[in-house]
């Protein structure tokens, strides 16, 4: 036999080959310069380091909302919903609206002016953060019944282009003047900033021009905000998926929808249901992302959105704890490799993660691997 | 003497018509240079559509990375072309030749050595390739630059337009072979993964490749492709010939392929992986095979395309973008060759010539809201595409018919019990 | 159920001076601590008609899947002729001479019934990439010799007329034939059918039976099959093996398998044989 020819000519050969030593090579020779690079920085500068990995926090957490929607929505009809990105714009124009022309997040004041001020401004930036999501999953779910529903016993690929058209529709649809507009607009915040400063002494506030004291890690209210309302956020939906009827009906659609429907789940209502739960996530992101980077755009959508999405299937596309991982592995990755490698390769050094990622599980973080039935 | 069939003359006869009115239309001016150009882009989006058929369609691979290679088709040959004629040097053929020859029998050689000793996993071969083809370029730049100054002036001692139509058609061969080449060493390791999977995998190609042409000038090293400026003064020399010959030698290539023992080996792969296994198929080969040449077309049309403007920009090449030949491919029907033509022309037209001529004034940016509605439309309507399977005759798969019986003598074995001359069977 | 005394069910000694086929031996396969297979073993002497059965999920289909390349065993070895094929790929092991049907048919549906046999040929076709590509004179001839080969083929197996047709459209007895026909393309000279009269009526049943019998003589095979229809496991195999949790708990002639008392336990549970026991002692008295 050729095989047997071959090993018996060099027994190193064969050990090199089976223990897939070139190719596991490669990859720790990779990893190991990342690792080597991140420790000379982690070493020359802790401070900034650990300030980036703040700033990687923050954009991941934004990430892991969107990324949920993606996840879910995938775990369910197997479609890469790439209109998702772009009902998170929605979500971010419609919570700007709601600040600078409704005055949203001061009704309260202004209805009860006795009201205790910081109470009426979470009140108020709460009705901000649910119309955004009540409008993303109104929004999403009409998309859905659209677009999606009639292609249900199409071919996967269907649904796809659909979801790209949708992508594009809402895109320039939302670049008409009439609707949001072709230029980027500022997000006025509505609140002030407040920023904190950590050091060894402990956390202290910011006095406005004040100077960074040196040796500290200075992070804002926006991230206290941001965190705090994922991390909620993200409770809320275990509870949704782990406790709730609805949740259980959708674990059953996700695992097998001809048997859910066996047993009484109305599958297509639950597929409406995860849009729509998902489009509210990205809807509270979209409001999350605005206010961290004061600006909306109709393009705003793309960039995160496809960032999201690689999250989620870092992660393992379908689960939910993934695509929180996936989200954060990805802030990180952005952040640092935009500080450290460099700044118009942060987008591609994200994607070699998750390539190189692929290639090592290919299902993912989180992923079942997948075995090939016969 | 061979019959040919009459699905094959029909085939020529109409390609040489068409050929035919349309350069007749060009020569008297009757189609407007607006109209030329979006002829010929449909031609070439036909090209990288029919890549993706293959590769999607036939093959069963869901890829995003057609057009990372139809970027890397397009620069390359554009960056040769562009130091013949304004720098005036043969450098950025001769590198571009030196380095696809090399790799190619590199990858050649390698690929038969790792068949022999078996057992290698796709990533390990994929470092045993990297660190091969990375030699190969270094040594290609030093041939280049030792060949550069004799084949400079052998081609500039020909007529200017001769040197120039050989220095392009080499370039276009070469941009095709080094995106097959890349789609090779890139599809070794990924195409491992499962189907969606490697659809994600291959758009983090195309925004991969976008980035590093974003920064091609800082980071590649390559001054004159401008980065996110835009790449300027390259030839505009690709002429209805040109487009209409790669396009019908891609259908040729196609259709030939398809329609024989590969070919099905291909289709079985798309139809199930398992049974095609069990059935003495290489998938993997297959694989990597329909990848390859997929992204050859992508390359070639990548090559035409930049000669069309004389103008490249990496915005082209985002990932956005990359959904054409995708929309187009499932447009045409998946597996319909015929389909996929049909449906870049259309697109083309429709996308580029009738929604920029019919909106009406004030109404421009229309043009991408009235898009996607008519794509939503559209794939509501006919879910698999506008023509479903159909082909034109000579595309399609021929059945032979049986052979008269009286002729072949095995009687019929309904009580199965008899065992009839087995020699022709077995063989 | 103790390892040792499953051990203990002997390989049947072949008759000396038989070609072995296949030899399996010490084969397993975990997934994940699930060990599907434990330590078997199988030898098939050349022109053999084996049975292979047991309840579901006794982890047949999983020998087969390592047979044919499928899975890798965990541990174990696999020999067609001698010649060691445990970790090949499987189309490799294809082209040695093992084909296969599977559980759940799988055809490639999109194709015609000619291209799904004309498939199984692509090794022998006979033309490089070039010749295609150029259409060259040398593909001409061997494409049409190739498929006039295949449709002698579908001939062999009343299939002719039906050449034209889409597989997936085919009636299911037809398609079970198909497969059949697909697999025994490549000229194998082992032959593994997985449940081959799974949803078959009794009359197609019989044909069926009658097909395989047919085979194995015009193509001089050696076929090992899966199957839960006893009447056609009893009717055909020379030899059964029957499984168990992944292990063999019994082996021999159809006639001893159906007295065999761990057997009658393993499909209708713990306490049966007894039973069956004093069933057969009342019909005698």
């Amino acid at each position: 036999m050729r095989a047997s020819t071959a090993t018996s000519k060099s027994i190193l050969l064969e050990y090199i080959i089976k223990r897939r030593w070139l190719g596991n090579g490669l990859l720790i020779l990779v990893g190991l310069f990342a690792v080597y690079r991140l420790a000379v920085e982690l070493i020359n500068n802790p401070i900034l380091f650990f300030q980036q990995v703040i700033n990687g926090l923050q954009l991941g957490f934004v990430y892991a909302l969107i990324a949920l929607g993606y996840t879910m929505v995938y775990g369910i009809v197997r479609l890469i919903n790439f209109a998702h990105g772009d009902v998170f714009m929605v979500g971010a124009f419609i919570s700007f609206y709601g600040v600078t022309r409704l005055q949203l997040h001061t009704w309260v004041s202004s209805v009860f002016p006795s009201f205790p001020p910081v109470a009426a401004q979470i009140i108020g930036a709460v009705t901000v953060v649910l119309l955004a999501m009540v409008t993303c999953s109104v929004l999403a779910f009409t998309i859905e019944r659209v677009a999606y529903k009639p292609l249900r016993n199409a071919p996967r690929i269907s649904a796809l282009i659909t979801a790209i058209g949708v992508s594009f529709f809402l895109e320039y649809f939302g670049a008409l003047s009439f609707v949001f507009s072709p230029n980027f607009i500022t997000y006025k915040r509505p609140f002030d900033v407040t920023t904190w400063y950590l050091n060894k002494g402990g956390i202290a506030s910011l006095q406005s021009g004040q100077a960074i004291p040196p040796g500290s890690v200075i992070f804002s209210n926006i991230f206290v905000i941001i965190v705090i309302s994922s991390i909620l956020l993200m409770l809320a939906l275990q509870y949704i998926v782990r406790n709730t009827k609805v949740g259980k009906a959708m674990r059953a659609a996700a695992y097998d929808k001809p048997t859910a429907r066996l047993m009484g789940i109305n599958v297509d209502g639950i597929i409406s249901v995860t849009f729509g739960i998902g489009a509210a996530f990205a809807g509270a992101a979209g409001m999350l992302y605005a206010i961290a980077f004061p600006q909306v755009f109709f393009w705003m959508g793309i960039i995160p959105g496809l960032k999201a999405f690689v999250a989620a299937v870092l992660g393992g596309i379908g689960s939910i704890p993934g695509a929180f991982v996936g989200a954060l592995i990805m802030g990180q990755a952005e952040v640092l490799s935009a500080a450290y490698i460099s700044t118009p390769m942060r987008d591609a050094i994200a994607f070699s993660i998750l390539i190189i990622v692929l290639l090592i599980r290919p299902t993912g973080i989180f992923g079942e691997p997948t075995r090939e039935k016969a | 003497m061979k019959k040919i069939q009459r699905g094959t003359l029909v085939f020529a006869i109409g390609a040489i018509l068409v050929f035919a009115i349309i350069q007749v239309l060009l020569s008297l001016q009757i189609l407007n240079s607006f109209w030329f150009t979006i002829i010929r882009i449909g031609a070439v989006m036909a090209i990288v559509s029919l890549g993706l058929n293959l590769i999607y369609g036939f093959n069963g691979q869901f890829s995003l990375g057609q057009w990372a290679f139809y970027a890397i088709g397009a620069y390359a040959s554009a960056d040769a072309t562009y130091r013949w004629t304004q720098l005036h040097s043969a450098l950025g053929v001769l590198v571009l030749l030196f380095a696809v020859v090399l790799s190619g029998v590199a990858i050649l050689l390698i690929g038969r050595w790792v068949s022999r000793i078996r057992g290698m996993d796709a990533l390990s071969q994929f470092a045993l390739y990297l660190i091969a083809t990375v030699l190969l370029v270094w040594v290609a730049v030093l041939l280049g630059k030792a060949l550069d100054a004799s084949v400079t002036a052998f081609l500039a001692s020909l007529p200017k337009n001769v040197s120039l139509q050989i220095v392009f058609f080499v370039c276009i061969i070469l941009a095709g072979l080094l995106a097959a080449e890349v789609s090779f060493l890139f599809g070794l390791p990924v195409l491992t993964l499962g189907s969606d999977y490697f659809g994600i995998a291959t758009l983090g190609l195309t925004i991969i490749v976008k980035v590093l042409l974003d920064n091609s000038d800082t980071m590649l090293g390559f001054p004159e492709m401008k980065g996110a400026r835009g790449m300027i003064g390259i030839p505009k020399i690709t002429t209805w010939f040109w487009v209409f010959t790669f396009l019908i030698l891609a259908i040729v290539i196609t259709r030939n392929l398809l329609l024989s023992s590969y070919g099905r080996a291909i289709i079985s792969v798309r139809e199930d992986e398992i049974a095609a296994k069990a059935m003495g198929i290489d998938i993997a080969f297959y694989k990597t095979l329909t990848f390859v040449i997929g992204s050859f077309f992508a390359g070639v049309a990548g090559a035409l395309y930049a000669h069309i403007n004389g103008f490249l920009h990496p915005n082209t090449f985002n990932f956005i973008k990359s959904f054409d030949p995708l929309i187009i491919v499932v447009f045409g029907g998946l597996g319909s060759v015929t389909g996929t033509v049909a449906a870049s022309f259309a697109w083309a037209l429709v996308l580029e010539g009738f929604l920029r001529l019919w909106l009406p004034e004030g109404f421009e940016t229309w043009r991408f809201v009235v898009y996607p509605l008519l794509l939503l439309i559209m794939m509501l309507l006919k879910p698999n595409g506008l023509l479903g399977n159909y082909e034109i005759a000579y595309l399609r798969n021929l059945i032979p018919p049986l052979r008269n019986k009286n002729e072949n003598q095995t009687p019929p074995p309904p009580p199965l019990t008899v065992a009839t001359d087995t020699q022709e069977v077995k063989s | 159920m103790t390892t040792q005394q499953t051990t203990s069910v002997p390989l049947e000694n072949t008759r000396s001076g038989e070609t072995i086929v296949l030899e399996i031996s010490n084969l397993s396969k975990e997934f994940g601590g699930l060990k599907a297979v434990y330590n078997f073993d199988l030898s098939l002497p050349e022109h053999s008609l084996t049975g292979l059965i047991g309840p579901n999920g006794a982890g047949k289909t999983t020998v087969f899947n390592m047979v044919t390349g499928i899975y890798t065993p965990t541990t174990g070895s696999i020999k067609l002729y001698g010649e060691e094929i445990t970790h090949l790929e499987p189309h490799e092991i294809n082209q040695m001479g093992i084909a296969r049907t599977f559980q759940n048919i799988r055809l490639f549906p999109n194709l015609t019934v000619l291209d799904n046999v004309r498939i199984a040929y692509h090794t022998h076709a006979g033309y490089s990439m070039y010749d295609s590509i150029l259409r060259t004179s040398r593909f001409s001839s061997k494409e049409r010799e190739l498929t006039e080969k295949t449709q002698d083929f579908l001939s062999v197996f009343r299939l002719e007329n039906r050449q034209e047709e889409i597989a997936k459209n085919l009636p299911y007895g037809e398609q079970r034939r198909l497969e059949i026909a697909r697999a025994l393309a490549a000229n194998p000279k082992l032959l593994l059918l997985d449940e081959p009269a799974a949803g078959m009526n009794p009359a197609e049943t019989v044909e069926l039976m009658d097909l395989i019998h047919f085979i194995r003589e015009k193509f001089d095979l050696t076929i090992l099959l899966i199957e839960h229809q006893m009447r056609v496991v009893m009717g055909i195999c020379e030899t059964i093996t029957v499984m168990d949790f992944g292990e063999v708990i019994a082996r021999g002639t159809p006639k001893d398998i159906q007295s065999n008392p761990r057997v009658i336990e393993a499909y209708l549970g713990p306490g049966a044989a007894a039973l069956s026991e004093k069933f057969k002692r009342k019909k005698s008295q």
